[in-house]
């Protein structure tokens, strides 16, 4: 299948995007006291996030985990308002009260970021149950890690999602590492993507350094969903090129597995791919270029320039 | 007496009595290998100094930590499991909660369950309410569990060692933020008795009764007051199940006048049971209502300025003090 031109520079837009937004925040988190929290980052992995996220239509809903950035903003996050968040500002998204670990943008479709590990699908399973129930078109797709499936959460809702052939696809976005354990010291399988025989529903391995393969195979995946023939599992192998979060110094990660997945760098491969398709100028590109990086210093801007809430609104969107 | 941190005494705790005891072995996310190199943490080192047979890192699997910590305490084997965050006690918690703590009971009393869970606990890193959220009357309220909150370097060894020779499950809840606060630890055999509280300061006019973390806001408090004259007795439970009654019907029967400080939220907290206790045998003794001072009850917020806003303060306490005197 050939991308059309417009999907393949939407992609490279947000792969671009999602790279400098997090570049960024990797330098302010060495400004003391400027970020609050842990930095969890998603660096040399975009093309998961970016990839299934494209192929997907306003309508679907994802439900994310702690590594959510890349699939935030390709669903249209607005750069500041997650800025605004990250830094705990009133202006932000969730009015400082979610920090960066549990972004929730319901208006863009994406209401649910759980940093509890694996809360993730059954929460999509039940948003998938609601699309199926009012007969919704929209689908919804779940991001995990792969330590995630270490969790009985995580097969619950699987086996559920395939009983009752729920519209959702399960995203096993793999980066080799769960914490400082690898993928062998948490698993014996070697496929993620195996588990998914055991709920029979398709099982698909696809690298995940390559948002064009990601991007096809989460259009099947989808298509598959949206008529009604129940649940996926995408397994995407791919690699964080940081640690586990931004105060991680990755004495287990060793130097030169780290250097061969940068080789592998997603945003690098759709730039070349795209040029090498002459899909976009060089002026065109660089057009690009500085249009993303005025979106993330005008997200830094904004998130500087907003206030702090006020200790009282604390109180604020409190029910019991 | 040596300088550790509560971090670094929790470590000699678990160093002494994996060697004392074979049967003691950990298991956990990140008990052996860890994200972070911190020789501060508690289990820092002890994979090197004990080896894989004994120190288990596990698949990121709360229900499995826990259920392997009953099914080999029932064994005989002295497990002390970690769960990482407070928040994820709740994946752990059937295990513990309808398991641990019921089967010694469900069997007649044929069985015993040696294990211990430790749970990191506490606001004030600013990673919002799924990383912060203090559980421990969760556990309290659970028949069945011996419920450990320490607040010193030196209590933090002395229950820990208490609580891995304990026959029974101990959920001990260890607040982060104290891990790097040093303080006095007796070298080798020191052990503090599950189920006894301790005066902290001895005064007259008002009881603070706290636990954890909170114990150093009610040492604030108690010092800015001691400069108006007010003598502020500070009672830190230190284990909540067994609770020690008589220590703080004693210390309220002295002061006649009583406030409880915790970090946890309000309704439904630990403190509440504090204060039932002593409405029902030292009512007489009291000169004023007695007061709460405790989290709002709300997530815990991740912005800075809103998660300080969340953790009760010497200000908020000093107030409550001034308000019943
Ligand atoms: C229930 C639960 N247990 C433990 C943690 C702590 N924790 C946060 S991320 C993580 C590793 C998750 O690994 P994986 O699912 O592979 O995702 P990755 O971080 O690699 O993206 C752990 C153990 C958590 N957040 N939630």
């Amino acid at each position: 299948m050939t991308i059309p031109k417009d999907k393949m520079l939407e992609m490279l837009h947000f792969l671009m995007l999602s790279r400098r937004f997090e570049e960024a925040l990797t330098d302010l988190c060495r400004i003391e006291g400027k970020i609050p929290g842990m930095m969890i980052l998603c660096t040399g992995q975009e093309a998961v996030g970016v990839g299934m996220v494209a192929a997907l239509r306003p309508e679907d809903v994802i439900i994310t985990n702690h590594r959510s950035h890349a699939h935030l903003l390709t669903k249209g996050a607005d750069p500041k308002v997650l800025m605004a968040e990250i830094y705990g500002k009133r202006t932000g998204c969730n009015k400082g009260k979610s920090g960066t670990l549990h972004l929730a943008l319901p208006e863009i479709g994406a209401p649910c970021t759980s940093t509890v590990v694996g809360a993730g699908p059954p929460i999509a399973v039940g948003r998938a149950f609601a699309q199926q129930y009012r007969n919704e078109p929209g689908i919804t797709v779940c991001f995990v890690g792969d330590g995630a499936t270490g969790e009985g959460s995580f097969h619950e809702a699987l086996n559920l999602a395939s009983l009752w052939r729920l519209p959702v696809i399960f995203v096993c976005e793999n980066n080799r590492y769960a914490g400082a354990q690898r993928q062998e010291e948490h698993t014996r399988i070697e496929n993620i993507a195996d588990r998914a025989a055991g709920y029979r529903m398709p099982g698909v391995v696809v690298d995940g350094n390559d948002a064009m393969s990601v991007y096809t195979t989460a259009l099947d995946a989808r298509a598959r969903a949206a008529a009604g023939e129940g649940p996926t599992l995408i397994e995407c192998k791919t690699y964080r090129w940081r640690g586990h979060g931004e105060s991680d110094p990755q004495l287990y990660q060793p130097k030169e597995e780290i250097a061969a997945w940068r080789a592998l760098c997603p945003v690098a491969r759709m730039r070349d791919a795209v040029r090498a398709r002459g899909l976009i100028s060089a002026e065109d590109l660089k057009a690009m270029e500085a249009r993303v990086e005025t979106l993330v210093q005008e997200a830094i801007r904004f998130a500087e320039e907003s206030p702090y809430p006020e200790p009282h609104e604390a109180l604020e969107d409190v029910y019991a | 007496m040596p300088q550790l941190t509560m971090g670094q005494a929790l470590n000699q705790a678990l160093k002494e009595e994996m060697t004392r005891d074979d049967t003691v072995f950990l298991a956990g996310e990140g008990v052996g290998v860890s994200i972070h190199d911190n020789p501060m943490l508690p289990t820092a080192g002890l994979l090197k100094d004990f080896g894989p047979r004994r120190v288990r890192d596990t698949p990121v699997s709360e229900a499995a930590i826990a259920g392997l910590a009953v099914g080999a305490a029932e064994a005989g084997l002295k497990p002390v499991v970690e769960i990482m965050f407070n928040p994820f006690f709740t994946l752990a918690s059937d295990m513990i909660v309808n398991h641990a703590a019921k089967l010694r009971y469900l069997s007649g009393g044929k069985s015993t369950f040696p294990l211990v869970v430790r749970i990191k606990s506490g606001a004030g890193f600013g990673a919002g309410c799924q990383h912060s959220h203090n559980l421990e009357a969760w556990a309290a309220h659970c028949p069945g569990l011996k419920v450990i909150m320490p607040a010193t370097a030196a209590d933090a060894k002395g229950l820990l060692k208490s609580a891995i020779r304990d026959p029974n499950p101990v959920v001990f809840f260890e607040d982060m933020m104290l891990y790097f606060a040093p303080g006095p630890v007796p070298e080798g055999e020191h052990l503090v008795p599950i189920g006894q509280a301790d005066v902290k300061r001895p005064g007259r006019d008002v009881t603070v009764v706290t636990w954890s973390r909170m114990l150093g806001v009610a040492f604030k408090a108690a010092e800015q007051l001691a400069g108006e004259g007010i003598d502020v007795e500070i009672l830190d439970l230190r284990t909540l199940v067994p609770l020690d009654r008589a220590a703080i019907l004693a210390s309220v029967r002295k002061t006649g006048r009583l406030v409880v400080l915790h970090e946890a939220t309000r309704t439904g907290g630990f403190a509440g049971e504090v204060a039932a206790v002593v409405m029902e045998q030292a009512f007489e003794s009291l000169k004023a209502p007695l007061r709460r001072v405790t989290g709002p009850d709300i997530p815990v917020p991740a912005s800075p300025p809103l998660e300080r806003f969340y953790i009760p303060d010497a200000e908020q306490l000093v107030k409550a003090i001034r308000g019943i005197l």
